[in-house]
């Protein structure tokens, strides 16, 4: 079967409508020298060559589920429901993308409004968009709203150390050249010297809850703060520990993203993971992507719509401020079918596994010779260990015994030598941990 | 189609704004052509007291079920005001253009400016032709 639906002849009448002769000629303008480069590809195979071939390069992977997990540090290892991958499997749903002629697909678009509203419920905010491509451009979009909301007047950003690396690094690529002042991420920066860097030219200061280090610092009093120097408060969360935490609602962020993989999603080196962004109504109209709403059809029933998209390009063209047009539907998918599995009684007990396990891993490790654990703040399920030699060390002991073991902290932080981001979850038992804290002082040992 | 109304007293921009001068303060917004082109109008984004722009600057948008359209402002200033009731009521843009539907005040920053606008009866032709 064909899947080009053009004949030759069709072809040749397209050709010569636009007066050439072949495909061929409409590469004229590329030098002759780079127009039809030799490619140097292996050759053809056949399906069962493919599959082995991709079977054996699938095989030097390791996997997760073969290790006892104790890494998080932005990717989380939870379980996830089979219900969840037999819904986003089916072939009403199996595509990446927002359909086109949205209305049409009914279900596309109700899963979509029960994944926000949960979203948005869990950050305290008052609507959430279809979602974004990742956590670190949920942030960099929170950034352009902040922008516009300032009206360009503005054009500081402050950033906390503690925001995952990674997220802080997409920021500096995606903003480069619009000539922002991102600071305040440099150093160790606690909450208060943030605050302190506040002034009239600062368009926003975003925060981590929990931190990278896992832990929830005190927030309370920064969104006045903020809001005094005309400000906006981001807030990048983990929504797996808002089940269990206060929500940044609640306590005045302005805007609540982040990564939203913890509900459902695999974890994979380069996704597809799920961004999620969150707003109070007032910011609704700046926000990037698409926003389904409920309403009535003609005859009165319940239906969904594609409700806004305020900052896209085919409705704003060269006014556009977000060239994001499309969205994770997949994972998003995901998310909502994981969310609803787990209710909001499920959802909390996940959290809470999460917290007492982790805090369980805590105590035990920093009962051993040489390791102490930071517990000077409240931490959800990812806390700081301080080891006697280099994390790295230790991971290369640890990995021959079947435990992927923390984070190494030096690879971010310089001053964070020796120490790992140790990341307990539901998936993790108690013999796993009691093997891990035994693996440790014995390798502490050595 | 309804006869669109163009006010005698009133200056018009070929961008369709449409400008009311009493004083050195200029009343400014969208006329019914405008109004009537955009179809429904959905939400109305305007700037704050205090700004300043220059004639032919964009001071905000109009966004409707259709289109999303600048609004330049047809002779340069300071807003003094701005009409916060169509921001939460945009419709009165399509339902009062001239009227209750009126966008900025401003203070003109030199009157000249004005002799380039178009007078109703050149702004009728303008649309009608």
């Amino acid at each position: 079967m064909s899947y080009i639906p053009h004949t030759d002849v069709e072809r040749q009448q397209m050709l010569s409508a636009i007066g050439v002769t072949t495909i061929e000629d409409l590469f004229d303008a590329v030098p002759s020298a780079h127009r039809f480069p030799r490619l140097n590809l292996p050759t053809p195979l056949s399906e069962m060559e493919v599959l082995a071939e991709m079977m054996a390069l699938a095989e030097a992977n390791e996997h997760a589920q073969d290790y006892a997990n104790f890494r998080g540090a932005g990717a989380y290892h939870h379980y996830i429901p089979s219900a969840v991958n037999h819904i986003l499997m089916r072939g009403e749903f199996y595509t990446a993308y927002t359909p086109y002629q949205p209305e049409i697909s009914q279900g596309t678009l109700q899963a979509t409004f029960e994944y926000q509203t949960m979203i948005a419920s869990l950050t305290g905010m008052d609507a959430a968009n279809a979602s974004h491509y990742d956590g670190a451009t949920s942030l960099a979009e929170a950034i352009t709203v902040s922008l516009e909301v300032s009206r360009h007047k503005r054009n500081k950003i402050i950033l906390s150390p503690t925001i995952h690396p990674h997220y802080r690094a997409v920021v500096r690529t995606y903003h480069q050249g619009r000539g922002l002042k991102i600071v305040g991420d440099k150093g160790q920066a606690t909450i208060s010297d943030l605050a302190d860097m506040l002034d009239e030219n600062t368009a926003m200061l975003a925060v981590s809850y929990p931190n990278f280090f896992g832990q929830i610092d005190d927030l309370t009093t920064l969104a006045e703060k903020v809001h005094n120097a005309g400000a906006l408060l981001v807030v990048v969360a983990n929504p797996m520990a808002l089940a269990l935490f206060k929500s940044p609602g609640d306590f005045g962020a302005d805007i609540v993203v982040g990564e939203a993989q913890p509900f459902g999603i695999p974890m994979g080196f380069g996704g597809p993971y799920l961004g999620y962004f969150a707003t109070r109504m007032e910011y609704v109209r700046r926000i990037a992507g698409r926003v389904i709403g409920e309403t009535a059809d003609t005859e009165g029933q319940r239906a969904y719509v594609m409700t806004l998209r305020p900052r896209e390009q085919d409705i704003r063209r060269e006014k556009a401020t977000s060239n994001i047009c499309t969205n994770q539907g997949l994972m998003a998918l995901a998310a909502c079918v994981y969310l609803a599995l787990m209710g909001k009684q499920g959802l909390r007990k996940v959290a809470e596994l999460c917290y007492h396990k982790a805090h369980y891993a805590a105590k035990q490790i920093s009962a051993l010779k040489g390791f102490s654990v930071d517990q000077s703040l409240p931490y959800f399920h990812e806390f700081v260990v301080k080891c006697p030699m280099p994390a790295a060390r230790i991971n290369e002991r640890l990995i021959e015994q079947g435990i992927i073991g923390g984070y190494d902290l030096v690879q971010d932080y310089a001053h964070l030598k020796n120490h790992m981001l140790v990341c307990v979850t539901e998936m993790n038992t108690k013999d796993e941990i009691d093997m891990f804290v035994e693996a440790l002082g014995e390798v502490a040992k050595q | 189609m309804a006869e669109l109304k163009v006010p005698a007293e009133l200056k018009y921009a070929k961008s369709d704004e449409w400008l009311r001068i009493e004083g050195d303060t200029g009343t400014i917004g969208i006329s019914d052509y405008a109004q009537d082109q955009l179809n429904d109008i959905v939400y109305v984004e305007l700037p704050v007291v205090g700004d300043t722009f220059n004639k032919g600057e964009t001071f905000g948008s109009v966004e409707s079920v259709k289109a999303v359209a600048d609004l330049v402002l047809p002779v340069g200033g300071e807003v003094i005001a701005v009409n916060d009731t169509v921001t939460s009521a945009s419709e009165l843009v399509n339902s009062d253009p001239y009227g209750k539907g009126w966008l900025i005040k401003i203070k003109i920053n030199d009157a000249a400016e004005a002799d380039s606008l178009l007078n109703a009866e050149s702004y009728s032709t303008y649309r009608t032709n």
